[in-house]
């Protein structure tokens, strides 16, 4: 702060009760726009419009504690996943590598682990494996965020590139098979299955992570700038803050948490499955995009993340429950994208007329 | 006020060549506190060129800048910002989907206390509250400091770029064209703005297209030909024939308006205000 402006401050002594009204005033303005602006509401009307037309179709099936705890073990990967597209996609980028970047990070800690003890490994290879993944996720992320902050490279681009590159990676050092033994049975029966007063460590993990980076976007300058950088880039280099490194950190963050993924999977399925991630990009774009986080960039939450993550694991269980083929799911899931991409479009388009 | 000032800043024969375009040909600038100084000419004349090299963002090929008599050599905008010289881009430089508060903040966010600081956590309700005395002290009226930009008129987004350099800036606040896409009110808020912020002490210098609006607004006009300062006159004592006879050069000579030469010797349009 510059003397001048404390000056300004020193000067401008307001009286402090009308401030205080007007301040009143705002906040309560300010829920409102929330409230009917943020397309995250609309999203969340349509989660509990589902949940209780289950309720209501299955009684007494449905919302028992064994679909909760299934859907939200269901969704705590995609939800770990997601957490991290929100970052990228309100910079106005895209990840579509991130299927291919859990198997390459899987494969890549399933192997040390068959190489130090497989399925009776101890607790130190278990964090060794831990490690192996974050750092081979976050080490992809960081890399294809380095070349899309070149600007020469468009995201689609990059990351379409990485979900080759990673995935071939992968089925060179194994062969294209799952290797066996790639979990050791600890990581499995700690993380994969044990629960914390009935709920599964997956999906208090997944929770924990939803939180923290939520209050980071929300709360934090890191926050701010990825939401403004989706919002003007130009006007966030003018300000000085370095735009490259920030995307690097983004792309980073995303690799990160796509290792995450990777060993919930591990612990949770104890297999690398190598062949079963090619659609993850896909889910989970849908499940941002659901979430009210716009394509074009500068807005966008973790909140609404989670509700859209939620959405087509609500649908799959109720239709399930209810006797209709799930694959009506996907239909439902891509009617509802082109929806909410529609509207996403008038709100931005009336708004910009006003 | 009309004392005898050392001007705040100062260039003497700045050049700046683009290839074999030759933009700046030893250009001349003078500027002193508190005052609106218009900086004029036809397209192509080096205006932007001018003020890119002043605020930072272009590194001159030859002359000299001083800011309050010290030779300065700015390393780009960040370093200019840090010597208390900001800018209002053409364009605003705005995050439209950020609030007001947010977008004055861009890139000097402030930090809550202790670790929570550290870690890099805003403290929205002091920006919010800085914001608001900000707006107020310019007499902008937004009814809602957490409203996404997009939505305010283009008065109130102007008004933004226009606190957003005036928070920051303790010297000279450089205007590329400020009013150019806005309607009468409009424009006439941000020219009352202009006016507050050199009340306070700092310099602006505006560049416009606008004759009438330059007489209105500015103590001084520069006017700037084919690279070089060519004429400066007391916004006061001139006509718009005037400034554009020196633009266009159709009125070159008369040694009454060649003040460029000897320097910021004209202080009667304080004494007319
Ligand atoms: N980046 C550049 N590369 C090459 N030439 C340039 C560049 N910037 C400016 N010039 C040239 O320098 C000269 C002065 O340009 P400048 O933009 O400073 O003019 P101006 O007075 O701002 O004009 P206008 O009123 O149209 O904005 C022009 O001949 C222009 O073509
Ligand atoms: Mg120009």
């Amino acid at each position: 702060m510059s003397a001048d402006s404390q000056e300004l401050r020193e000067s401008s002594k307001l009286p402090e009760a009308p401030l205080a009204g007007a301040d009143g005033r705002q906040r309560a303005a300010e829920v409102l726009r929330r409230a009917a602006g943020v397309s995250e509401v609309w999203t969340f009307v349509i989660l509990v419009a589902l949940v209780a037309f289950f309720t209501i179709a299955a009684p007494g099936k449905f919302f028992t504690t064994y679909d909760l705890t299934q859907i939200a073990v269901n969704a705590a990967i995609y939800l770990v996943l997601g957490v991290g597209m929100t970052f990228v996609i309100i910079t106005a980028g895209i990840d579509l590598s991130i299927g291919s970047v859990l198997v390459l990070s899987a494969v890549a800690a399933g192997e040390y682990n068959i190489h130090h003890g497989g399925p009776e490994a101890g607790w130190g290879t278990v964090a060794v494996c831990v490690l192996i993944a974050l750092a081979v996720g976050t080490g992809w992320g960081a890399l294809q965020g380095a070349v899309v902050a070149t600007g020469k490279v468009p995201p689609l681009i990059v990351t379409l590139g990485g979900l080759g590159a990673a995935l071939g990676i992968a089925e060179l050092a194994t062969g294209g098979q799952d290797p066996a033994g790639a979990a050791a049975a600890h990581l499995q029966n700690s993380l994969g299955f044990g629960k914390l007063l009935g709920i599964p460590w997956l999906v208090i993990l997944a929770a924990v992570v939803t939180a923290a980076f939520g209050a980071v976007l929300g709360g934090t300058r890191f926050g701010s700038h990825t939401l403004a950088i989706g919002s003007n880039p130009t006007a966030v280099r003018r300000a000085g803050i370095p735009v490259g490194r920030h995307l690097i950190k983004v792309y980073g963050l995303m690799g990160l948490l796509a290792g995450l993924g990777a060993v919930m999977w591990l612990s949770s399925y104890g297999t690398t499955s190598i062949a079963g991630h090619s659609t993850d990009n896909l889910k989970v774009i849908t499940a941002v995009v659901l979430g009210g986080t716009s394509l074009f960039g500068g807005r966008g939450s973790v909140l609404g993340t989670v509700i859209g993550v939620f959405i087509p694991a609500v649908l799959t269980t109720g239709l399930i429950v209810i006797g209709v083929q799930q694959y009506w799911q996907d239909v439902a899931v891509g009617v509802v994208l082109v929806a909410a991409v529609y509207i996403d479009q008038m709100r931005r388009k009336t708004r910009e007329r006003a | 006020m009309a004392s005898a000032r050392e001007p705040l800043l100062a260039a003497h024969g700045v050049v700046k060549r683009f290839g074999h375009v030759q933009a700046l040909q030893g250009a001349d600038f003078t500027a002193c506190p508190g005052e609106v100084v218009a900086l004029i000419g036809d397209n192509g004349a080096g205006k932007s060129t001018l003020v890119n090299v002043l605020s930072g963002v272009l590194a001159p090929d030859g002359g000299e800048v001083r800011l309050e008599g010290v030779p300065v050599r700015f390393s780009g905008p960040m370093d200019a910002q840090r010597h208390g010289v900001e800018t209002v881009y053409q364009d605003l430089s705005l995050a439209p989907d950020l609030d007001a508060a947010a977008n004055l903040y861009l890139g000097r966010e402030m930090l809550r206390g202790g670790v929570w600081g550290r870690l890099g956590v805003l403290d929205r309700p002091a920006m919010r509250r800085e914001a608001v005395r900000a707006f107020a002290e310019l007499g902008v009226e937004l009814k809602d400091v957490t409203a996404p930009v997009t939505t305010l008129s283009g008065g109130q987004r102007q008004s933004v770029a226009v606190a957003r350099a005036v928070a920051f800036a303790n010297k000279v606040i450089f205007m590329d064209e400020p009013t150019a896409a806005l309607g009468v009110v409009q424009r006439s808020r941000v020219l009352e703005t202009v006016r507050r912020v050199a009340d306070r002490g700092i310099c602006v210098v505006l560049i416009s297209h606008n004759m009438p609006e330059v007489l209105s607004v500015a103590d001084r006009v520069e006017v700037l030909r084919l690279g070089r300062r060519v004429a400066s006159f007391t916004a006061a004592d001139t006509t718009i024939e005037e400034l554009v006879g020196a633009m266009t050069g159709s009125l070159d000579g008369p040694p009454q308006h060649d003040t460029a030469r000897t320097g910021p010797a004209v202080t009667e349009a304080e004494e007319g205000r």
